[in-house]
C-alpha cells in the first residue's frame, strides 16, 4: 500500500460529514431509491429510536495516529493534531463520577499518543471503573516510550481491543499500511508475554476483524476458530475473543468505495441485508461517545460524521445531563444500515 | 447499457426466475438453500466448492456470486485460487484421461 494521507490533508470534500451523508444516500438514482434507515426502524417498531440504559462511555481521545488505515472511519493519521486535552480530560472525569457506567471505552486515532493518556486511565480505574483501549498494536513499537504500555496495561487491568484484519500478511498490509502485519504480530507476542490473551490470567485481548473490501464479515464464531488456530499455529499467539466488524460506508471507507466504483453496491448489500433482530441491540441504545473536544454524540460514527446528539441542552460534557439524554432521539442516517446489516456489528463484535 | 449476454446486473434478477414458472423456480430456490446450508459439509466447505464449480462451468455470475460468498465466509485468495486449480485439474485431467481413447484407437487402426 502507497503511503496514504488523510482526507483532511488532500482537501478531500469527504472531511464533510454533510457531504458523505449525500454521497450515501443522494449520489446516484441506485441509491436514491434504496430503502431509507428510517423506515426500516418504523417497520421494525423501532421508531423512535431511543436509547436504552447506559452502560458503555466511548471516548476518542484524538485523531492522531501512527498509521494512515484505508478503511479508517476517523480519516486518522500522523497529520492530524486534534488530541483531546487534560482539561476535558478532567471533565470527563467529573462527569463519570456521576454515572452508573462500569466500562469506559478508549479510542482514536491511537489514543496512546495523547501525552495524557496514562494518567487518565489512572484516573479512571480510580474510579473503580473498567477500561477497553482500543490498541492498533504497532503503536507498542511506533517509540521507546510506548514499549512498556503492555506491564501498564496489565497494572491497570486494561482490557485490550486489537485490530487485526487478518492472521495473514496480504490482506492487513493492504489494508493497514506495509508492514503492519509482522509489527502486529510482535505487538501481540509483547501483550502474550505479559499475561494477555494466556488462560487463567483475566488480562483480556480480544482481536477486532473487519473485512478487506466491499463486502460482509464472515460468521464470528468460524473466524474466531480460524484466527485462534492460525495464530497459534504460525505464531503462538493466544487471544480470548474475536470481534467481526462490518466496514462502516463513511470517510476513507466511503472514498474506497467511491473510487472504487463499489459504492452503489454495496449500500445495496446493507440495505439488503438488514436484520430486525440486530436492530434493537446496536451499541448507540447503550453508549454514549464523546470527541476530542468534549462533544458528546450518539456513537463515535455520527461523531465523525458531525451528526449532533438530538439534545440541544446536553451536547458538550459542561453541559452533561443523563437524564435530558436518556430521552433524547437517537440519529440516524443511511450509514446506519452498517450496523444492522447481517449478524450485526458494534465495537463488541456481531448482534445476533 | 451496452448489448451484451451477460450483464452483471442480471444476477440479481435470478430470483425473478419464478415468474415464467412459480412452482418449479420456488422449489428449486427451496433446494438451492437447503444445499448450502451449514450439514456434513460446512458452508464454507459448500461455497469453495461452488467457486470451483463455478469456474468449471464457466458461469460469469456464479463466479461473481461466490466471489463474493467465499470471502464473505472468511476464506483468503490462496484458499479460492485452490479451489479453482482443483476444477481446473479436473478439467484438465478429463481431456488427459479421454486421450487413452484415442490411444485405444490408434493402436486398434495402425499398424
Amino acid at each position: 500500500m502507497k503511503n496514504l494521507k488523510s482526507l483532511v490533508s488532500r482537501g478531500s470534500e469527504l472531511v464533510h460529514g454533510a457531504t458523505q451523508l449525500t454521497h450515501l444516500g443522494q449520489a446516484t438514482e441506485r441509491l436514491r431509491g434504496l430503502p431509507r434507515f428510517t423506515e426500516k426502524l418504523k417497520s421494525s417498531s423501532l421508531s423512535p429510536f431511543k436509547p436504552l440504559q447506559l452502560e458503555i462511555f466511548q471516548i476518542n481521545l484524538g485523531k492522531m495516529c501512527n498509521q494512515t488505515c484505508r478503511h479508517c472511519h476517523v480519516d486518522a493519521g500522523p497529520d492530524r493534531r486534534e488530541i483531546m486535552t487534560r482539561e476535558t480530560m478532567q471533565l470527563c472525569l467529573d462527569v463519570l463520577q456521576n454515572l452508573p457506567v462500569k466500562t469506559v471505552d478508549l479510542t482514536g486515532g491511537a489514543p496512546e499518543m495523547n501525552p495524557n493518556f496514562r494518567w487518565f486511565v489512572e484516573e479512571i480505574t480510580r474510579q473503580g471503573k473498567t477500561v477497553i483501549d482500543r490498541c492498533n498494536l504497532t503503536i507498542l513499537l511506533a517509540h521507546e516510550k510506548y514499549r512498556d504500555l503492555p506491564e501498564f496495561f496489565a497494572r491497570h487491568r486494561v482490557k485490550v481491543v486489537s485490530s487485526l484484519p487478518y492472521y495473514q500478511k496480504g490482506f492487513t498490509d493492504r489494508q493497514r499500511g506495509d508492514g503492519v502485519f509482522e509489527r502486529s504480530i510482535r505487538a501481540l507476542k509483547m501483550l502474550n508475554e505479559v499475561g494477555y490473551g494466556k488462560e487463567g490470567t483475566s488480562l483480556e485481548l480480544d482481536l477486532v476483524f473487519n473485512p478487506n473490501g466491499a463486502f460482509l464479515p464472515a460468521a464470528q464464531a468460524s473466524l474466531q476458530n480460524d484466527f485462534k488456530r492460525e495464530l497459534k499455529q504460525l505464531f503462538d499467539i493466544e487471544f480470548n475473543q474475536l470481534y467481526a466488524i462490518t466496514n462502516m460506508p463513511i470517510s476513507r471507507f466511503l472514498e474506497y468505495l467511491v473510487t472504487s466504483g463499489n459504492l452503489e453496491a454495496y449500500m445495496e448489500k446493507l440495505v439488503q441485508s438488514y436484520n430486525p433482530a440486530a436492530a434493537p441491540g446496536v451499541m448507540c441504545r447503550n453508549t454514549l461517545s464523546i470527541s476530542w473536544d468534549g462533544k458528546i454524540f450518539d456513537c463515535d460514527f455520527n461523531q465523525m460524521l458531525d451528526l449532533a446528539v438530538g439534545c440541544a441542552k446536553s451536547r458538550h460534557l459542561s453541559q452533561f445531563n443523563l437524564a435530558e439524554l436518556s430521552e433524547r432521539e437517537i440519529q440516524v442516517d443511511q450509514h446506519c444500515f452498517g450496523c444492522t446489516a447481517g449478524s450485526g456489528s458494534s465495537c463488541g463484535g456481531t448482534l445476533t | 447499457m451496452s448489448k451484451s449476454y451477460y450483464q452483471p446486473e442480471d444476477l440479481k434478477k435470478f430470483p425473478q426466475i419464478t415468474e415464467f414458472s412459480e412452482k418449479l423456480g420456488n422449489k428449486f430456490f427451496d433446494y438451492y438453500s437447503e444445499v448450502f446450508a451449514e450439514g456434513a459439509l460446512t458452508a464454507r466447505e459448500k461455497s469453495l466448492i461452488a467457486l470451483a464449480v463455478a469456474h468449471a462451468v464457466q458461469c460469469a455470475y456464479c463466479i461473481d456470486a461466490y466471489t463474493t460468498d467465499t470471502l464473505e465466509k472468511g476464506c483468503n485468495e490462496q484458499q479460492m485460487m485452490e479451489a479453482v486449480h482443483v476444477a481446473a485439474a479436473i478439467r484438465g485431467g478429463s481431456t488427459l484421461v479421454h486421450s487413452v481413447q484415442m490411444m485405444n484407437k490408434a493402436k486398434e487402426i495402425s499398424m
